[in-house]
């Protein structure tokens, strides 16, 4: 069964079309990279899969379920799709620790040592096991983005959005969270990753998507999209961030 | 354009005239100094200076003041600022909830309380509270003076305090709500784990601020006729001063008020300098 499964989905803000009838499935297990130029609507595909953004129209179904369904229980839906923003959005009043547990009692209400030995768990798979009783501020970009992937994981989602993980971060603290992404992925993690890294979606990418204008340009295998593109302007596009300057 | 300007600019090389800026500026505080020792030996000659010992600095009389003024009149004052305060930072916080709120009739109630209750002298609230009897019969506020204290610093600092938690509330970024709806968790949750624990670190200052303002908006209570027990720092010394026909218990209690409010308002000032360093 496909994890998410969006047919001709709309959403504007105001009177900017944002996307423009979009179709596309994630089957269980699959990494798929969607690329594009800024402005090209990647983001808010990203974002309407679990429904911080509201779709115009269309659908939107995951694990089944159609979200846009004014009757489904949208926090229900949301406990098994993990998200990672591009600002980490870290609680930053919190702990490490209970940034990882607070959603697993609150919202799973888990108990209180079943929480820790979760967030212990997780913590542990991104690294940052000795950093359980920091501060957010007091870690590094890359640190907390770890912990951001810790904290969407301990839902045990079985889905995972990223949305540009690693655009926020300086360039020697990319590669922690990109192998902490890879390693998810060879654990066999659903994952949807809006990402300007073009190594990343190369080798670890089952299908890569190229969207521009609203709409979704190229859709296949990383060595056929981004190696032997069909269209112009994923050619274009390729070419400006594979060789900036030239 | 600026060819012609150059062409008209003097050149610095050409002597000034009259007098230059900072020889000017030199006079000028010169002028200052002594506009201000004239007003003080001015002062100094028309004070009676025996009568000001006698009035204000009398040690005997303010001697008399205590323990009272310690153990009554501060404790009350404190007491009345506290409950005012605890009342006005609950109300507030469900008011500016409201005036955020999703659900329009909502946001009117909240934006026409906090006009109202701005817009009134807390002398006048303290009056209508007294007449509350004459509306509902019967009835009768719990805690008597201290409630009807609470509630009237309560109902007034609110609408502060909703505008205050408001802006707070905006201020936390929008990815910290967006990351706890992520997590599944439903609005209401968020709020109050994520986004007003937060929105309160932001205010501390402002809030401090208005503990200040009602500390002295407290004195007002004396209008709501309390006894000698339920007695505040203001009218203890005017009370006092009128037993003892002095007024050196009424500058006791204004030293009293500043013991409380110099320490508090730099409290304030160092929470926002600490906050302004952390962004």
């Amino acid at each position: 069964m496909s994890t998410v499964e969006i047919k001709n989905l709309h959403k504007s803000f105001g009177t900017l079309e944002v996307l423009r009838g979009i179709d596309f499935t994630v089957e269980s297990g699959q990494v798929v990279c969607v690329i594009g130029p800024s402005g090209s609507g990647k983001s808010t595909l990203l974002r309407c899969v679990n429904l911080l953004e509201q779709p115009t129209s269309g659908t939107v179904v995951v694990d089944g379920v159609d979200l846009t369904d004014p009757d489904v229980d949208i926090d229900a839906a949301r406990r098994h799709v993990g998200m990672v923003f591009q600002q980490f959005n870290l609680f930053p009043h919190l702990t490490v620790r209970r940034n990882v547990t607070i959603a697993q009692e609150r919202v799973l209400k888990r108990r209180k040592d079943e929480c820790d030995r979760v967030a212990r768990e997780n913590l542990e798979k991104v690294g940052l096991l000795e950093k359980i009783d920091a501060y957010p501020p007091q870690l590094s970009g890359g640190q907390q983005q770890r912990v951001a992937i810790a904290r969407a994981l301990a839902m045990n989602p079985s889905l995972m959005l990223f949305d540009e993980p690693t655009s926020a971060l300086d360039p020697e603290l990319v590669g922690d969270v990109l192998s902490v992404m890879r390693k998810l992925a060879e654990d066999g993690m659903t994952m949807l990753v809006v990402t300007h890294e073009m190594g990343f979606a190369r080798e670890v990418a089952d299908r890569v998507v190229f969207m521009d204008g609203g709409v979704i340009v190229e859709d296949g295998p990383p060595q056929q999209v981004i190696a032997d593109p069909r269209h112009e302007r994923t050619r274009e596009f390729l070419s400006r961030v594979l060789h900036p300057g030239v | 354009m600026s060819a012609v300007s150059e062409q008209q600019a003097p050149s610095p090389a050409e002597p000034r005239k009259g007098l230059s800026p900072r020889k000017k500026q030199r006079i000028s505080r010169a002028v200052q100094y002594a506009v201000l020792v004239v007003i003080l030996v001015v002062l100094a000659a028309l004070a009676d200076w025996k009568a000001i010992g006698e009035s204000f600095l009398n040690l005997d009389v303010a001697g008399k003041g205590l323990p009272d003024l310690f153990t009554v009149a501060l404790r009350n004052t404190v007491i009345y600022t506290l409950s005012g305060f605890a009342l006005g930072f609950v109300l507030g916080l469900v008011l500016a909830l409201m005036r955020l709120s999703s659900v329009a009739p909502y946001r009117w109630l909240s934006v026409t309380y906090i006009e109202i209750f701005r817009g009134l002298p807390i002398l006048l609230i303290f009056l209508m509270i007294g007449s509350l009897p004459l509306a509902f019969p019967g009835f009768e506020l719990p805690g008597g003076v201290y409630g009807s204290a609470a509630l009237g610093l309560g109902v007034v600092s609110a609408a502060y305090m909703a505008e205050n938690f408001r802006a707070g509330i905006q201020a936390v970024p929008k990815g910290q709500m967006e990351a706890a709806r992520s997590l599944g968790m439903p609005h209401m949750r968020a709020m109050i784990s994520i986004i007003i624990p937060q929105a309160i670190r932001i205010v501390l200052p402002p809030l401090t601020n208005q503990l200040v303002m009602l500390l002295k908006d407290s004195s007002l209570v004396l209008i709501l006729g309390v006894t000698a027990a339920q007695v505040e720092l203001a009218k203890f010394g005017n009370d006092q001063s009128s037993t003892y026909a002095n007024p050196t218990p009424i500058l006791a209690t204004g030293l009293t008020y500043l013991l409380i409010t110099i320490p508090l308002g730099y409290v304030a000032r160092r929470m926002e300098a600490r906050q302004g360093a952390g962004r």
